[in-house]
């Protein structure tokens, strides 16, 4: 390994499907021993990236260093080092637990003497001991994502990619599943794994904020909330409706989230007196209101980050026409 | 070895799932049956042109002119001749003459006395379409140019029916049907299997892992070689009890003949699999190529009575070539080896199509 400090590299990261732009030359810089987080909505590239990194989509252009091998000319070296949990979990559902298992151990072809007992002790890790005779596709949503993690874990790879892991699964479980993410990644794992939830992007070591295949942001969730080019402002109000009405004409505001009684509401960094422009609003309307600054939070990062390349976008678009 | 056992792991994978998919078991065993009974009865149709061979040991001016008769008939083809009746047996048991002629050489003694049969028509009554054409030349009414007080008629020539002469149709359909149903559920089943893992995401995460594309193909193919030779025992027993269809050659011959031609459908089924997208497409291809396989094989129509552009068309499909191992070794009692070139043919083939499935098969998604 040339560089050990990272576990993946990559530069220029691009993928094309016909005349859609899925990966937008993606460039990322992955510690080993992390869990590193993608963040993004459906659609914004989380999947083909994973894909590209575990060698199963050529790059368009540009190029991936995963464990210092490029992922176009060794990926079949690769296989035995990294793990990759799908979205589906792509588990046979007409086969038991323990058949699953025992089949992956197989494929792996670890050592005969082994096997069973490096699937015990998964069965046993990921509480399926007493599911074993049951067919993978009767497993609740839990279940089967755990069953999916221990069949990607079994080889031990030293990578593992888990594409949107707790998409189907209940808070709970997915409490338990970070669990076994962080110990995962105190043995030493590098963890890569996509998602749309903040609060899991919040658990990352790191993360890359991805808007339609552009990585628009990355870094540590305090840095990236650091380094947000928005005020945040919190208001609570009797009416939050008419209060988002009456702000709504304010061409300072970048964008108004509902939280239940309360909105949320980001102001470019620009701005001096961010509450000021929010409290003349609402006086002009006659709106009683508590309006306070807070710290931004990821979803702030997230909304500012994708508004911004929304109206760069449209700035270019209206000087172009 | 780490082969062997990724091998062994994707058959046992394999075998589990067939287990546990009724429908596609019931398949195995359902289609035998129902194919057999169906196609139990023949379709018979005009021919032309069938492949023969004449053993003239008359040789005089009768002699030639009755040929000459014979071929203008043009309901066989007598381009070939040999110089005496068991090198047209010989032809006959190889598969590659469908009628022989044989003239004594006291041709000309008889036709004028009438007392004996002048001539025999050697006939592969396998067929019973070809049965009908040999028939049909032996009624034929020929009168000489050259000595015009002589004439034959139906009552001097004698038609032996070689291999089927209790004329039953069945005899024939049988071991024609073993190559069309093993076309059948081996090329859509192995089509199926992969595709079907494609469409529910299993695919990627064994692509995902270090097996090898060979690897994953063999052990693919196995379980249902196995399968393909338990069809092949219910069709030809049934054959035997339901239709008595007798078993002239070697058992061990029909095993490889079968294997053989068993491993073909597998790869072709592969191939179809590395190509399509859903299952749907993937067996509509199957039976893109199983249609002109019935049609074109001859398992319903003589091989030689159809246009040359369907003959050659036929020639590649691997039915073809079944159909006339299986049908010698069954019905004629021949040897394989005689039939060694129909082996090549399945081989290469075979070799092919695996060849192409494991290249197109991509361990990328792209």
């Amino acid at each position: 390994m040339i560089d050990s400090e990272f576990a993946i590299t990559s530069r220029g990261l691009t993928r094309h499907f016909g005349s859609l732009i899925a990966v937008d030359n993606v460039d990322l810089r992955i510690p080993a021993g992390q869990i590193y987080g993608f963040l993004g909505p459906n659609g914004s590239g989380k999947s083909t990236t994973i894909r590209m990194l575990c060698g199963l989509l050529t790059p368009s252009a540009g190029s991936a260093q995963v464990l210092g091998m490029d992922t176009r000319k060794e990926s079949e070296k690769l296989k035995q080092l990294i793990g990759y949990m799908t979205q589906k979990f792509s588990l046979f559902e007409d086969m038991t637990v323990r058949e699953n298992l025992q089949f992956i151990s197989e494929i792996y072809a670890i050592n005969r003497k082994l096997r069973k007992s490096r699937v015990d002790e998964l069965l046993e890790k990921f509480e399926l001991t007493d599911r074993i005779k049951q067919k993978a596709g009767s497993l609740s949503g839990g279940q089967k994502q755990r069953l999916a993690l221990a069949a990607a874990t079994l080889h031990k790879p030293k990578i593992l990619f888990l594409d949107e892991p707790t998409s189907a699964v209940d808070p709970q479980n997915r409490r338990d599943f970070w669990e076994t993410l962080f110990e995962l990644a105190e043995q030493g794992t590098t963890i890569l794994v996509s998602t749309h939830y903040m609060d899991e992007a919040a658990r990352c070591h790191r993360l890359a904020v991805l808007d339609r295949g552009v990585k628009v942001a990355d870094g540590s969730p305090r840095e990236l909330g650091e380094n947000i080019h928005s005020h945040v402002i919190e208001l609570s109000a009797e009416d939050p409706d008419l209060a988002r009405a009456a702000l709504s004409g304010e061409a300072n505001i970048i964008s108004i989230t509902q939280l239940g009684m309360r909105l949320r509401i980001l102001i470019p960094k620009e701005s001096n007196n961010p509450i000021e422009i929010v409290n003349s609003r609402l006086a002009q309307a006659s709106i009683k209101a508590d309006v306070e600054q807070v710290s931004p939070d990821l979803e702030d990062v997230f909304v500012a980050v994708t508004e911004l390349r929304k109206e760069k976008k449209e700035t270019k678009e209206v000087i172009a026409a | 070895m780490k082969s062997l056992i990724r091998i062994f792991a994707v058959m046992r994978k394999e075998f589990l799932q067939l287990s546990r998919d009724r429908l596609t078991f019931g398949m195995i065993v359902g289609i035998p049956l129902v194919q057999l009974l169906m196609f139990g009865y023949a379709i018979n149709t005009d021919v032309r042109n069938l492949s023969a061979a004449f053993a003239d040991e008359a040789d005089t001016h009768l002699s030639r002119e009755f040929m000459a008769e014979l071929s203008a008939s043009q309901v066989i083809n007598l381009n070939q001749r040999v110089s005496s009746v068991q090198e047209l047996n010989q032809l006959l048991d190889a598969g590659s003459i469908s009628i022989g002629v044989y003239i004594p050489d006291d041709f000309d003694r008889r036709i004028i006395q009438r007392d004996r049969k002048a001539m025999q028509l050697l006939v592969d009554g396998t067929d019973p379409i070809i049965l009908g054409v040999a028939q049909q030349l032996a009624a034929l009414s020929i009168t000489f140019d050259s000595q015009s007080n002589v004439r034959s008629d139906p009552s001097l020539i004698e038609v032996r029916n070689y291999y089927n002469p209790e004329r039953r149709s069945a005899v024939n359909i049988v071991p024609g049907l073993v190559g069309v149903i093993l076309t059948m559920t081996m090329v859509l089943f192995t089509a199926v299997a992969i595709v079907r893992e494609k469409e529910r995401g299993n695919l990627e995460l064994l692509i995902n892992t270090p097996v090898k594309t060979p690897e994953l193909m063999l052990g693919k193919i196995f379980p249902y070689i196995l399968i393909g030779l338990i069809q092949l025992i219910i069709i030809l027993s049934l054959g035997r009890f339901l239709f008595a269809v007798p078993l002239r050659g070697s058992e061990v011959d029909i095993f490889y003949v079968s294997l053989l031609f068993i491993g073909t459908n597998l790869s072709l089924g592969l191939l179809i699999s590395t190509i399509s997208k859903t299952q749907f497409q993937a067996m509509q291809m199957a039976f893109f190529i199983l249609l002109p396989s019935i049609l074109l094989s001859g398992f319903m129509f003589p091989f030689e009575g159809m246009p040359v552009l369907a003959q050659y068309i036929a020639e590649v499909l691997p039915l073809t070539h079944f159909n006339r191992l299986i049908r010698g070794i069954i019905l004629r009692g021949a040897d394989m080896m005689s039939m060694w070139d129909e082996l090549a043919a399945l081989a290469a083939f075979m070799i092919a199509t695996l060849a192409l499935a494991i290249v197109r098969f991509n361990k990328r998604l792209d």
